[in-house]
C-alpha cells in the first residue's frame, strides 16, 4: 500500500511499495503520459515533478515518497495544456514522435521554476533528456519562449 | 443559399464510421454494398470521409512515427479536395479492411522515406476525384451544368447564380456520382494547403499526455508481459524454473514463447518484469559464443582483398588506370553496428480466440504486422486484424521485423479471450535489435598533379540486409541495396562524381548478427566513405575540397547545386572564426539531393560542433517546416552514430544494454542547424533519411581540417578525441 499525492489528489494505492513511481503512475493511477524509456534514469522520458523538482520516476520507489510530497505528472501540469511551457511547445510545434516530450516538458517546467530566465548553458546542463528524433534545438527555443511569456505575465 | 438534401432519403447511406456520417464509397452496409459498388468506384474515394458538419476525415495508410507523414499526406488530399483545412482530421484504415477491399489503400509500408514520395499521386487523385463527385452532386441537386459550379474551402458555388452548398450537405449524394477518371491534378505552384508550413495535426495530444502510444494501450482485463530471449545470437532456452517465481505477486504464468525466449505474464508489467528478472533461466548459447567484434572485423578485412566481388558500377578499366598512375591514394574505413534505440521500446498487445486474433501495435507496416499475426495465431489472415497505434520512434526497426507481434500473439494464445500486452525492457531492445549492418570499405584512387581523378575503386566488404530477408539475394549473393547512393545514374541514388574509370564492388560477408534497415540504411556509410575520401583526395592534390568536388560534379547539376548552397551559406570563401574549421559533404539518396557543411573546433583534444548548414532538394516539399524539422533531427541521429554509436560484440552478444553504455547525442552537444530547402520540381524525393548520411562526413572532414588527423574507424569516440 502506498499513499501518494498525485496532481493535487491524495490516493491510497494498492501496490508493492518498492514499485517504481513510474509504474505506479502508469499501471495503478492510469496516468500513461509519463513514459517508460530505459528504467535506469538515463533517458528522462519518465520525468515528473516532486515538490517542483524534476525527478526520474523509473528508479524512484513509491515508498521513498512521503504523502505530503506533491507529485505532478504531465496530466497535472495544467488542466488543458495551457501551462506556458506547453503553450510554447505548441507555438513552435516542437514534438516529432513525441514520446520523450512529456519528460522534456516536465524537465523544462522544473528548470523555469528554479531559473526563470535560463541561459543556454543552464538549458544544456539541466535538460539531459534523450530525444532520438532530434528536437533539441526546438526544445531550447521553446524553453526560451516560455521563459519570456512567464516573465511578461508576471510583470503584467 | 445552403441546401439541405436530407429529404432525399434514398441517397442516405448509414455508415459504421459515425452516426449520420458518410464515407465516399466506404463502410457501406452489407445489404447495400453490392448494388452501390456498381455505382461508385470506392477505391477512388476511400481516402475521404465527410460528416454533415463538414468535418473531413482523411484516411492515411502510412504510419506516423514523428516524421510528419500523417500531416503531409492529409495536406495533399485536402489540397485536391479543396476543403477547409481547419476541419481536417485523420484516421488509419486497418490492414485487414484494406485486404478485404482488395488493398484499396495501397502500400502500408512506412520506410525508405517513401511515405509521401510513393503515394502522393494516388492520394491526390483520391482527393481530386472526391471533389469532382461533390461538385457533381451539387450540380445534380441544383439541376445545373456541372461546368457552372466550382469548389473551394469546403463550399461549392453555382457561379452564375451565386448559390452555395457545403461539402457536408452534399456528401451523401456525392457517393452516388460516377467517379470521374483521371481528374487532372493541380500544378504545385497553385497549391494553397500543400506546400505550406502548416502546424502538424498531431501536436496537441503530445503535450498533455493524451497521445496513446503502443505501450500506453489499456484494454479491459488486460494482462502484461515481459520477455527475455537468449542474449547470444543463435542461442536457445535450455531450461527455466517457473516454480521459483510462480508465487510472486500478480504472476499468472511463465511461458516459453518459442525456442529462444521466455516470458512472464502478470497482472501488471512491473510484476511481470520483476518475476522475469528473478526467474532462473539456463541458456543453450549455441554456435556463436566465440564471435566478437574482432572476429567480425577480420572476416570483413578478408573481403577487402577477396578475388570475388559483386560489381555494382563498372566504367572503363580501373585496374589498368591504377597500375599506370603515378600517384595512387588508398584508405580503409569501417562502420560499426548501431542500435535503433527508439524511445518507445518494442511492444504489441494481442487478443486471441479460436476464431479471431487482434493485435494493437505501433508499426511501420500494418500489413507485415497482419502477416505476423496470422502466422503466429495459425488463423487465416481474414480472421486477423491489426490496429495501428502511434510510434514512439521507428527508424526502420518496426517495419520488416515483427517478432514482438509474434511473441504477443503466442502469449495471448495462452489466455484465450484475454488481451496480453507485451513490452520489451530497454535491455531486451538493445540486445535484440535489427542492427545497422557492419561494413568496411577500401578506396583506391589515381590522381594526377592537376587534381584529376582518373580512376576510383571502391571495395565494400560486409553485411547485407537483404540477404537476411530475401531468398533471391541468398541465391545470387547480389544485394543491390548495398550500393545505395553509388548507382550509375537513376532516380534513387545516383553517384555524382564523373570518373572515367570507376569500379564499385561488394564482397558480401554476413556475420551472425541480425542486420536491419536503420534510418538512412546503406547510404549512411556509403556517403561517409565517398565524402571523406574525396576530402582526402582534395588534400592530396592540394586543391580546395569544394573546388575539387565542383570539378567532378560538373555533369550532375543537382548534386552540385546543394553543395554550392551549403558552401555559400557557411561562407566557405571567407575565413572561418578563430579556431573554427569547416568540412563539406554531399550525396544523393532516397531520391533527394543533400549536402551539409559543418563548423567545428577542437580545443585540448575536445571536439565541439558549432554549426551545421544543410541543403535539401527533394523535388517537391509538402510541408516546409516539417521538412526543416526532419533535416534538423537528421543531425541528431547521424551525429549520434558518428560520435558514439557502436554495438560491440563479445561472446556472440551485444555488450551495450542501455543508454548508459549506448550513448546518444544530448542537448549540450547539439549544434545550431540551418536548413536550406531548395525543391527544384519535376521529381519526388524522400526527406526523413537522406540528410543523415551527410552529417558524419561533414563533421569528420571538419575534424581533419582542425587536427590534420583522418578518422576512418567509427565511432569518433574511439579515436582519442573528446566528444
Amino acid at each position: 500500500m502506498a499513499r501518494l499525492t498525485i496532481n493535487g489528489r491524495t490516493r491510497e494505492i494498492e501496490v508493492d511499495p518498492e514499485t517504481p513511481l513510474l509504474w505506479v503512475l502508469r499501471e495503478q493511477a492510469g496516468l500513461t503520459g509519463t513514459k517508460f524509456g530505459c528504467g535506469v534514469a538515463q533517458c528522462g522520458a519518465c520525468t515528473v515533478l516532486i515538490d517542483g523538482v524534476a525527478t526520474r520516476s523509473c528508479t524512484m520507489p513509491a515508498s521513498a515518497i512521503a504523502q505530503d510530497q506533491q507529485i505532478v505528472t504531465i496530466e497535472g501540469l495544467s488542466e488543458d495544456g495551457s501551462h506556458p511551457v506547453q503553450q510554447a511547445w505548441l507555438a513552435l510545434d516542437v514534438p516529432q514522435c513525441g514520446y520523450c516530450q512529456a519528460g522534456m516538458i516536465m524537465a523544462a517546467a522544473a528548470l523555469l521554476n528554479s531559473t526563470p530566465t535560463p541561459s543556454d548553458d543552464d538549458i544544456s546542463a539541466e535538460i539531459t533528456n534523450i530525444c532520438r528524433c532530434g528536437t533539441y534545438n526546438r526544445v531550447r527555443a521553446a524553453i526560451k519562449l516560455a521563459a519570456e511569456t512567464m516573465s511578461t505575465s508576471q510583470k503584467g | 443559399m445552403t441546401v439541405s438534401i436530407l429529404s432525399r432519403r434514398r441517397f442516405l447511406i448509414g455508415t459504421a464510421a459515425g452516426a449520420g456520417g458518410f464515407s465516399l464509397g466506404f463502410h457501406l452496409p452489407f445489404a447495400a454494398q453490392a448494388q452501390e459498388r456498381n455505382a461508385i468506384l470506392p477505391e477512388v474515394n476511400a481516402w475521404v470521409l465527410i460528416h454533415p458538419d463538414d468535418t473531413v476525415v482523411v484516411r492515411i495508410a502510412r504510419s506516423e512515427m514523428g516524421q510528419g507523414t500523417l500531416t503531409g499526406l492529409a495536406q495533399l488530399v485536402a489540397e485536391e479536395l479543396a476543403c477547409d483545412w481547419s476541419k481536417v482530421t485523420t484516421e488509419y484504415p486497418t490492414p485487414g479492411e484494406s485486404l478485404r477491399r482488395n488493398r484499396i489503400w495501397g502500400n502500408f509500408s512506412t520506410g525508405g522515406s517513401r511515405g509521401i514520395r510513393e503515394s502522393h499521386e494516388y492520394v491526390r487523385q483520391g482527393g481530386a476525384t472526391a471533389r469532382e463527385m461533390l461538385v457533381a452532386a451539387a450540380a445534380t441537386l441544383w439541376k445545373v451544368p456541372v461546368q457552372e459550379c466550382s469548389a473551394a474551402n469546403s463550399v461549392i458555388t453555382h457561379n452564375p447564380s451565386g448559390q452555395t452548398v457545403t461539402y457536408g450537405a452534399v456528401a451523401s449524394l456525392a457517393a452516388h456520382m460516377q467517379p470521374p477518371a483521371n481528374v487532372p491534378l493541380k500544378d504545385p505552384k497553385d497549391w494553397k494547403i500543400a506546400g505550406k508550413p502548416l502546424p502538424r495535426l498531431d501536436t496537441r495530444d503530445k503535450l498533455t499526455g493524451k497521445q496513446v502510444y503502443g505501450v500506453d494501450l489499456q484494454l479491459p482485463g488486460m494482462l502484461n508481459a515481459s520477455i527475455k530471449a537468449c542474449p547470444v545470437f543463435g542461442g536457445k532456452v535450455a531450461s527455466f524454473d517457473a516454480a521459483a517465481v510462480s508465487g510472486m505477486p500478480g504472476v499468472r504464468k511463465v511461458v516459453q514463447v518459442d525456442e529462444t525466449a521466455v516470458a512472464v505474464v502478470a497482472d501488471t508489467w512491473w510484476q511481470a518484469h520483476s518475476a522475469l528478472n528473478a526467474l532462473p533461466i539456463v541458456w543453450d548459447e549455441g554456435p556463436n559464443t566465440n564471435v566478437t567484434s574482432e572476429t567480425i572485423a577480420a572476416m570483413l578485412r578478408e573481403g577487402l582483398d577477396a578475388e570475388e566481388a559483386v560489381v555494382g558500377t563498372a566504367i572503363g578499366d580501373v585496374r589498368a588506370a591504377l597500375a599506370e598512375s603515378a600517384k595512387v591514394v588508398t584508405a580503409t574505413y569501417s562502420f560499426p553496428y548501431q542500435a535503433h534505440a527508439t524511445m518507445e521500446p518494442m511492444n504489441a498487445t494481442a487478443r486471441y480466440t479460436t476464431d479471431k486474433c487482434e493485435v494493437w501495435v505501433p508499426t511501420q507496416n500494418g500489413e507485415t504486422s497482419l502477416v505476423a499475426t496470422a502466422e503466429a495465431s495459425g488463423l487465416p489472415m481474414e480472421q486477423c486484424e491489426v490496429y495501428k497505434l502511434h510510434l514512439g520512434g521507428g527508424f526502420g526497426r518496426r517495419g520488416a521485423y515483427q517478432e514482438y507481434v509474434r511473441q504477443a500473439v503466442r502469449l495471448a494464445k495462452e489466455f484465450s479471450g484475454t488481451p496480453v500486452k507485451l513490452i520489451w525492457s530497454r535491455e531486451e531492445d538493445m540486445l535484440h535489435g535489427a542492427y545497422h549492418p557492419v561494413t568496411q570499405c577500401r578506396l583506391r584512387a589515381a590522381i594526377d598533379k592537376q587534381g584529376n581523378v582518373s580512376a576510383l575503386h571502391m571495395r565494400i566488404s560486409g553485411q547485407s540486409i537483404l540477404w537476411s530477408l530475401r531468398a533471391e539475394v541468398r541465391e545470387t549473393g547480389r544485394d543491390p541495396a548495398v550500393f545505395q547512393g553509388l548507382n550509375d545514374g537513376g532516380a534513387e541514388g545516383a553517384f555524382g562524381y564523373t570518373i572515367p574509370n570507376l569500379l564499385i564492388d561488394h564482397a558480401m560477408r554476413n556475420p551472425p548478427i541480425p542486420p536491419g534497415f536503420w534510418r538512412g540504411v546503406n547510404l549512411n556509410q556509403n556517403a561517409l566513405y565517398v565524402e571523406c575520401f574525396m576530402d582526402e583526395l582534395a588534400h592530396e592534390a592540394g586543391i580546395d575540397p569544394l573546388e575539387f568536388r565542383r570539378k567532378l560534379l560538373v555533369n550532375h547539376p543537382n548534386h552540385l547545386a546543394v553543395l554550392d548552397a551549403v558552401a555559400e551559406r557557411i561562407g566557405w570563401e571567407k575565413p572561418a572564426g578563430n579556431g573554427i574549421h569547416r568540412g563539406l559533404a554531399q550525396i544523393m539518396g532516397f531520391g533527394s539531393y543533400v549536402a551539409a557543411a559543418a563548423e567545428v573546433s577542437v580545443t585540448d583534444g575536445q571536439l565541439k560542433i558549432h554549426r551545421i548548414v544543410a541543403a535539401t532538394d527533394p523535388g517537391h516539399i509538402v510541408n516546409p517546416s516539417q521538412t526543416e524539422r526532419q533535416v534538423e533531427g537528421s543531425f541528431v541521429y547521424g551525429l549520434s552514430a558518428c560520435l558514439y554509436g557502436e554495438c560491440t560484440i563479445n561472446g556472440g552478444r551485444v555488450e551495450q544494454e542501455n543508454f548508459d553504455t549506448y550513448e546518444v547525442m544530448r542537448m549540450d552537444q547539439m549544434p545550431a542547424v540551418e536548413s536550406i530547402l531548395m525543391p527544384s520540381g519535376n521529381f519526388w524525393g524522400g526527406v526523413g533519411e537522406p540528410t543523415i548520411a551527410v552529417a558524419g562526413p561533414a563533421v569528420l572532414n571538419a575534424v581533419f581540417a582542425a587536427t590534420g588527423k583522418r578518422i576512418r574507424q567509427l565511432p569518433l569516440k574511439n579515436n582519442s578525441l573528446g566528444v
